[in-house]
């Protein structure tokens, strides 16, 4: 997931200089010229907010629900899908994850002026780790992968949130779609996430122990306090007073604060989740726990307190490089053992919860991760509102999305079976009412015909002159080939490949100014070398593939035979 | 506490008793589990009853009433409905308190500055460390939880009572003076430890370790100031005043002024004790107690001049510069020049047998038995102002008590029983029999986690195949291990299969 981008790679540049020479950049949202009127109709509709209709029909218009029923009209000018066999579910919402923030954006202290990691913190004054002035909504990037593999996962919207420090920044609601940045966002903020790991260790400055970043907050929360309270009153009467210092961190909390965004609270088992509560009441602040993993010991008191939870879903397991001859705590065990029916507790007290993927890194072992709950007695619909409407209710966007219905943002995702199950297909999925088919990895028709796995070295001219890379292939024995592509600029996964009898082909995304988009090479193997061509957003170029190793093996059977 | 980070210290000279301790309790891993039901009414009777307060009496019974001593002596009748322990052959002494403890913590040293006065260690209690229910079946029932000594000004501390199994909202002595930790000598200079390439933290000797302190206090009576005259003025009647900030790392502080909390100072030396109550006399506050105080003995008049308390370790020394005119009489020294002493653990092992480090001040320097048991119970009672509550067997007491099969200050003394108010939260007999079938869960759990996880594989798609996404930093941690890596630490074998 995290290879380098190949921002700016080989073909990225070789493709600049060919735009140049054709003529301007050719639009690359999602399906250029897209309709905006769908109608899928027959399908199996399950809107969340009320029962399942079995063959009804949902209509798109411009990117709002505006008919959902048995007897929807559809209008004339609407695309019509024949839903037949297919479920029709409000897109899916990750309710705490960066998607959206490509890893490498703006750092702390990057072109956001934020500061630099503090040198050596000498105490509150000095804000080490804070920069809540960051918000999710400016640093949303249509550069970050993870939004096509979010969205083809299911997932419409993400609660998108800076990270970095104590004080990382400000949560906002996306939709996972857009032309622009801007077009991504739902609504800002919503959040202030907090989040209580220190760099590490002594030496790194104030605070160095989960002691001091306790105390830290509490004094940022009543220097804000303070900072809305002087300023209100130096407004009133400025003659004669020394005015109150300006801090851009109270200034940036008070005024999330006022935008009545949810303080995200770090707290995962039993004593981390009481004393989440205890710091919410202290902090006097509208707040949403994250993590909540242990939440089956602590159900009732969260319910009591009325706090939102966040179930992260990356449930507690062994590590895997772990010692053989480690044997945890019985503690850890039941913990490892009952963290997924946390939920089915939590839904039992009444409190209310969204589901977020945590470290999780592939959208479909999200799913698969909920599906744990469900075995351990989460009601399916209570899974699939966690997915929906609860994140919608806990960030104050139920009225625009988080479930069908009319007028609602046109967030769709349609399956071919229930969501849950682990066979279960996606097959489209709408975003502000735009249409995403979801590709699946080409599959090679015919059996391959000999081996294309190995590192082969591919050369090609591009207008700048000649260039090479490396490619690495692995190819399973049906002719599936994944693999890395590696030019000078960096590496990029192969997204979907394959060798059919002898034409093989295998497609890598990179990113441009305008967004990711595909550069397939393909062509034909004649059992020892690759010729084809390369072709990106409908241009082409001749390359070359060869094995060095074969090269070498040539010349020594060659000096053999001197 | 002889290194910042005492969790961690390597503990080689005790490693032998701590692995036989930890043969003994190691158990009791659930801390869901419902505290032990309080029945009203409890009657321990048939015990040698070792009062503190007012000598022993033989053959005797402890009525308990709704957590309380409801009465003590050799004729006590066991009301209907009474709970009944017979302890004929054993002795009970009032709960051990030790003055000195970083059990139940999660974090224990905010090291960043000289003065870190704004954490507090309540905020970080851990009711699921398995050393509480090991130091309960040690006879401890309340400890004195204290921030480390990286700074000179540390952070505040608490007393709690070790009430294994229930959530850290219950652990707090009620009503209990708060406290805060100061530091003199070695640690806050930071003489023993230093990080390459990382700038010396401020102050580097004895004489910055002074002024670390006076500064803070001159800053926190400047702010008390601020703070009075931003009242006074609301007071008369100003208007549109501009409070001033508030500062936690202050707070604190005046509240040190204001006698509303304990100063607790780790030392050492001679000199650092007399430094401190130097300042302490200028700045117009009291010390409440020295910690480790190992050269007490040559400044005993001063102290007990001073009305400070003394809480000292039995006989460890030489583990630095500033531990080497260390004695084993200096509890006994210190007692009989009439200062209030106490002997604390700084350790979670050494928690373990407090009795047998009190009994040590009876053949090093001659302390009698009572005098030896008040260094564990009373003394560290009255040192932490809670000795109208414990730290004797009397009636309208808590019903802190700790039941031994043998004299404690015996080394023969194994603990059987520990109760804090009227409750039994370490059972010998009932630990034992409950370690098979934790044996077994665990066994269960093992094995089910481990199919659920070799059934995976199989399900693995190429996409899953890419290398793992970096977590998240601000993940939240699964729980702490604290109990496991305690045993394991001590490669008790029993400790290690939980």
């Amino acid at each position: 997931m995290h290879r380098k981008q190949i921002r700016g790679c080989a073909f990225a540049l070789c493709l600049g200089v060919l735009l140049v020479l054709f003529g301007g950049p050719p639009a690359l949202h999602a399906q250029g010229g897209e309709p905006r009127y769908f109608a899928i109709r027959g399908a199996k509709v399950v809107p969340v907010s009320g029962p399942a209709l079995e063959n009804a029909t949902v209509v798109i218009s411009r990117g709002i629900i505006s008919a959902v029923g048995k007897d929807a009209a559809v209008p004339p000018e609407a695309w019509v899908i024949d839903g037949k066999g297919l479920i029709v579910y409000p897109g899916l919402v990750d309710a705490f994850t960066d998607v959206g923030i490509p890893a490498a954006s703006p750092p702390l202290g990057g072109e956001g002026g934020a500061r630099r990691p503090q040198q050596q913190a000498q105490g509150p004054q000095d804000r080490p780790g804070s920069s809540p002035w960051r918000g999710a909504a400016d640093e949303v990037s249509l550069s970050d992968r993870r939004v096509e593999t979010w969205r083809n996962g299911g997932f419409t919207t993400v609660i998108c949130a800076p990270k970095g420090g104590f004080f990382p920044g400000q949560a906002a609601v996306l939709n996972l779609a857009g032309e622009r940045p801007g077009d991504f966002v739902v609504k800002s903020p919503v959040g202030i996430p907090l989040s209580f790991q220190t760099p590490g260790g002594f030496g790194s400055g104030f605070p160095d122990s989960l002691l001091g970043v306790l105390a830290y907050i509490h004094q940022v929360w009543l220097d804000t306090d303070w900072s809305i309270k002087a300023q209100a009153i130096y407004e009133k009467n400025p003659r004669g007073v020394a005015r109150p210092r300006y801090d851009r961190t109270e200034a940036a909390l008070a005024e999330a604060l006022e935008d009545h965004a949810l303080v995200l609270v770090p707290a995962n088992n039993s004593v981390q989740l009481r004393r989440a509560l205890e710091l919410v009441e202290r902090w006097r602040v509208k707040g949403a726990i994250y993590g909540g993993q242990m939440g089956y010991e602590v159900a009732s008191e969260i319910a009591a307190k009325k706090i939102p939870v966040l179930v992260d879903l990356k449930w507690p397991e062994a590590e895997k490089d772990a010692d053989p001859e480690y044997k945890p705590s019985l503690r850890t065990l039941r913990f490892r053992d009952r963290a997924p029916s946390s939920p089915a507790a939590l839904v039992k007290a009444g409190v209310k919860f969204a589901f977020y993927s945590g470290g999780i890194t592939t959208p479909k072992d999200v799913l698969k991760a909920a599906k744990k709950s469900i075995d351990a007695g989460l009601a399916p619909d209570a899974a699939l509102r966690a997915f929906t409407l609860s994140p919608a209710e806990i960030f104050g966007v139920a009225d625009r999305l988080g479930s069908i219905e009319n007028g609602k943002i046109a967030n769709l995702v349609v399956t071919d079976g229930d969501l849950f199950e682990e066979k279960t297909k996606i097959k489209m999925v709408f975003v502000d009412g735009r249409k995403f088919e979801v590709r699946e990895p080409e599959k090679p028709k015919e059996p391959p015909k000999g081996d294309i796995t190995g590192k082969w070295k591919l050369s090609y001219t591009t207008p700048e002159g000649p260039e090479e890379s490396t490619a690495d292939l692995t190819m399973d024995k049906d002719g599936t080939v994944s693999g890395t592509l590696t030019s000078k600029r960096g590496t990029a996964d192969i997204i979907s490949g394959y060798l059919s009898a002898d034409k093989f082909s295998f497609t890598i995304n990179i990113v441009l100014d305008q967004g990711a988009t595909d550069v397939t090479f393909s062509g034909t193997f004649d059992g020892t070398a690759l010729k084809g061509s390369i072709s990106v957003l409908g241009m082409s170029l001749d390359f070359t593939g060869v094995k060095p190793g074969n090269v070498s093996s040539g010349l020594a059977s060659l000096g053999g035979a001197q | 506490m002889r290194i910042p980070t005492p969790r961690n210290a390597a503990r080689t000279r005790l490693s032998f008793l701590s692995f036989l301790c930890l043969l003994y309790f190691p158990f009791f891993a659930n801390a869901a589990t419902p505290p032990p039901d309080a029945p009203p009414v409890i009657l321990i009777q048939n015990a040698t009853i070792l009062t503190v307060s007012h000598g022993t009496i033989e053959h005797g019974s402890i009525l308990i009433k709704d957590g309380k001593i409801a009465e003590v002596g050799q004729s006590v009748k066991a009301p209907a409905g009474a709970q009944v322990i017979d302890a004929a052959g054993q002795f009970v002494i009032p709960g051990i308190i030790d003055c000195h403890s970083h059990i139940a913590a999660e974090s224990i040293n905010e090291g960043s500055v000289s003065v870190s006065s704004m954490v507090t260690m309540e905020e970080v209690l851990d009711p699921d460390d398995m050393d509480i229910y090991r130091d309960l079946a040690g006879g401890v029932t309340s400890a004195n939880i204290l921030h480390g000594s990286a700074n000179s000004i540390g952070g505040q501390t608490l007393v709690i009572k070790l009430r294994w199994g229930q959530p850290a909202s219950k652990l707090p002595f009620e009503g209990a003076m708060p406290g805060i930790k100061f530091a003199l000598g070695e640690n806050p200079k930071r003489s023993n430890f230093s990080i390459p390439g990382q700038p010396k933290r401020y102050p580097a000797t004895r004489m910055g370790v002074e002024e670390t302190i006076r500064g803070a206090f001159s800053e926190a009576r400047d702010y008390k100031k601020t703070w009075d005259d931003y009242n006074k003025r609301v007071a008369a009647g100003e208007k549109n005043l501009i409070p001033p900030r508030r500062d936690l790392r202050l707070e604190p502080l005046v509240e040190v002024l204001e006698g509303k909390r304990y100063v607790h100072s780790h030392c050492y030396r001679e000199d650092e004790i007399l430094m401190l109550l130097r300042v302490a006399k200028e700045f117009a506050f009291k010390v409440r107690t020295f910690q480790h105080i190992l050269e007490g003995y040559k400044v005993a008049d001063e102290l007990a001049a001073a009305g400070v308390g003394a809480s000292t370790f039995s006989d460890w020394w030489a583990y630095k510069v500033e531990a080497y005119d260390a004695i084993p009489y200096n509890a006994a020294l210190m007692t009989r020049r009439g200062v209030i002493v106490s002997i604390n653990s700084d350790d979670s092992e050494e928690a373990t047998h407090l009795n047998q480090e009190a009994a040590k001040s009876m053949k090093y320097g001659g302390l009698s038995r009572d005098e030896a048991l008040k260094l564990v119970t009373l003394n560290p009672a009255i040192q932490l102002g809670i000795d109208k509550r414990v730290g004797t067997i009397d009636v309208g007491k808590d019903a802190d008590l700790t039941i031994y099969n043998h004299d404690p200050l015996s080394a023969y003394a194994v603990v059987q029983k520990t109760l804090i108010d009227g409750r039994i939260y370490f059972d010998r007999e009932r630990d034992i029999t409950g370690r098979a079938d934790l044996e077994k869960e665990k066994k269960a759990l093992t094995e089910k986690l481990k199919k659920a996880a070799e059934k995976k594989p199989e399900e693995k798609k190429p996409e899953e195949k890419k290398p793992p996404e970096k977590k998240p930093e601000d993940k939240p941690k699964p729980p702490a291990p604290t109990p496991t890596s305690t045993a394991a630490r001590a490669g008790a074998p029993l400790g290690g299969a939980l």
